[in-house]
């Protein structure tokens, strides 16, 4: 009963603290400076891509690559179609364009196991770059576009609910049978098919629905830039980047991925301008810190910390 | 008309033929044992009728349906279970959830979380697993993980249950304890298809027993006469 008492009573306190701070994130723009407005889009660019990335290939263990890819489809759909319809339009038909996409390659491709599929996603960044690069020069005869471009306010807020919906669906997944089955996927793939888990649908509706959040960051996100072209849009790190940002952070909890995007978004920022010199190497030194002293990430710390306080609380007889 | 039958199933790994040209048929409610020496293609079987393996000859029928190529995860909600010969448990999640995961996906009915949570305790209860719900099922031993994979395939409510070698590396008191496990699953209505080693089990709880020797059914009787037939003892003991 204490137990349960405990409980319900941390959800509530959880579930305040989130309203109050999305409250306060809702209202930002409206007292806080310009350059935080524009830094709190580019922390929430970095949540949406890396718990998206997580959403899937947390669970399963696929380490999926895409991610540049998918972001790079809602970049070209708002440079295409940004001029001509609503911009809430096009975000939502950036992350369409994803869905599809990601549907393809993931029935195609997630049959395959381990390395190779990280490859063919890579190989898919790649191919889709310079596809387009072929397109655009030998059809459109340039090289890149000039993008419509949204005051910072509607990015900021547009990027908000990116943010939001991708964590509402992230902990919906993770909660349901559905997120448990993606686990089981990861841990034994054989076992879960003979339990009636249908692990090819589970897992393409999984990568085509976390890729629709990416589209649409990517999407709001290109309208920043004012012109792309297929390097920037199709940029690699926009892959690697998430997946740093997820082990920094801890793939175990919902608040990993979260937490590494905040931290790295901010790190990066900070080395850039204060240290533009030294900004790759420190940043490597915490990654490889980062993973060979915390494998569970920094989500993985605090709930190792918070166990050994339990247990000093309620301690095993 | 029997639960479970096949008629001339073969399988081919490379140019050998690990299943060859096999006749099976479970009638409803009885416990039929598959036996023969390493290699005589009895999991290769178990794989074939679990949708595993797709056959490249032959017809396999559940309750008069053709399943054959069907995927594992429509045969068992058509009501076929399995366990594996290699333990193929999840080993980071509690033993609790390894078994909801086939209360919840085994059948083609939606069932509530709590229902779910409720029918995974009592299938552990009945395997005898009952006291360590919450921890990771990596912690167990291997005899009780082979349990906790008999009550994941419980889980999935089947009408026909295949159990690969749950009795391997038992001592002789959880043999006995296994035996009467399986009993226990048969008095509940489920029929069983068991490929063991263990003769003492096989020759005391199977109602009929199937010989594989390098694929081919070599022997199809009663205890009785699979342990006096001549071609049996040929193939286990030489000439």
């Amino acid at each position: 009963m204490n137990n349960l008492a405990l409980i319900s009573k941390n959800f509530l306190v959880r579930g305040a603290i989130l309203l109050v701070g999305l409250v306060v994130l809702a209202t930002l723009p409206f007292y806080s400076s310009i350059f935080a407005t524009i830094f709190l889009s580019t922390v929430f660019m970095y949540i949406v891509l890396t718990l998206s990335w997580a959403i899937f290939s947390g669970p399963t263990g696929q380490i999926s690559l895409a991610t540049a890819a998918f972001f790079g489809i809602g970049i070209y759909i708002s440079a295409t179609l940004g001029n001509h319809l609503p911009l809430l339009l096009v975000v939502l038909i950036g992350g369409l364009a994803s869905t599809g996409m990601a549907w393809l390659v993931g029935s195609l491709t997630l049959r395959l196991k381990g390395v190779y599929f990280t490859i063919f996603t890579f190989g898919l960044l790649e191919l889709m770059k310079y596809l387009l690069l072929w397109f655009e020069v030998s059809f459109t005869g340039t090289r890149g576009r000039f993008v419509v471009v949204v005051d910072y306010n509607t990015v900021y807020f547009i990027m908000l609910a990116i943010m939001v919906l991708t964590l509402l669906t992230a902990y919906w997944i993770r909660r349901s049978k559905f997120g448990m089955a993606l686990q089981a996927i990861g841990q034994q793939e054989e076992a879960a098919e003979h339990i009636g888990i249908n692990i090819t649908l589970l897992k393409v509706s999984t990568f085509a629905i976390s890729a629709f959040f990416i589209g649409a960051a990517g999407a709001i996100m290109a309208t920043r830039w004012t012109y792309v072209d297929p390097y920037i849009a199709f940029n690699m790190n926009y892959s690697f980047t998430p997946v740093l940002m997820a082990i920094f952070g801890g793939l175990g909890q919902l608040g990993g991925p979260v937490l590494g995007a905040i931290i790295f978004t901010y790190l990066e920022q900070i080395l850039i301008t204060k240290f533009s010199y030294y900004y790759m190497l420190i940043f490597g030194i915490v990654m490889i810190i980062s993973v060979l002293y915390l494998p569970n990430g920094l989500a993985g710390l605090t709930l190792q910390w918070r166990s050994r306080v339990m247990r000093g609380k309620y301690a095993h007889s | 008309m029997p639960i479970l039958e096949g008629q001339g199933v073969t399988k081919y790994f490379g140019g050998l033929a690990a299943v060859l040209n096999v006749d099976f048929r479970v009638e409803q409610g009885e416990i039929l044992g598959l036996i023969g020496p390493n290699g005589a293609g009895k999991t290769t079987l178990f794989g074939l009728i679990s949708g595993a393996h797709t056959p490249n000859h032959g017809v396999i029928r559940f309750k008069g349906e053709n399943i054959t190529g069907l995927k594992p995860y429509q045969i068992c909600r058509r009501g076929l279970a399995r366990t594996f010969q290699s333990v193929k448990i999840f080993p980071n999640m509690p033993l609790i959830s390894n078994v909801v995961l086939g209360a919840h996906f085994g059948t083609p009915v939606r069932v509530k979380p709590a229902q779910a949570d409720e029918q995974a305790a009592r299938l552990l209860e009945f395997v005898g697993l009952p006291e360590m719900v919450s921890k990771p099922a990596k912690d167990l031993t291997l005899v009780d993980q082979k349990l906790l994979e008999v009550a994941r395939a419980l889980a999935t409510k089947p009408d026909v249950l295949l159990l690969d070698e749950i009795m391997a590396g038992l001592n002789p008191t959880e043999i006995a304890q296994a035996m009467q496990l399986v009993s226990k699953i048969r008095a509940r209505g489920i029929t069983i298809l068991m490929v063991e080693h263990v003769m003492k089990a096989i020759m005391n709880i199977c109602d009929r027993i199937i010989v594989l020797h390098h694929g081919e059914k070599i022997a199809e009787g009663t205890p009785q006469e699979i342990a006096s037939s001549e071609t049996v003892i040929k193939v286990y003991l030489g000439e």
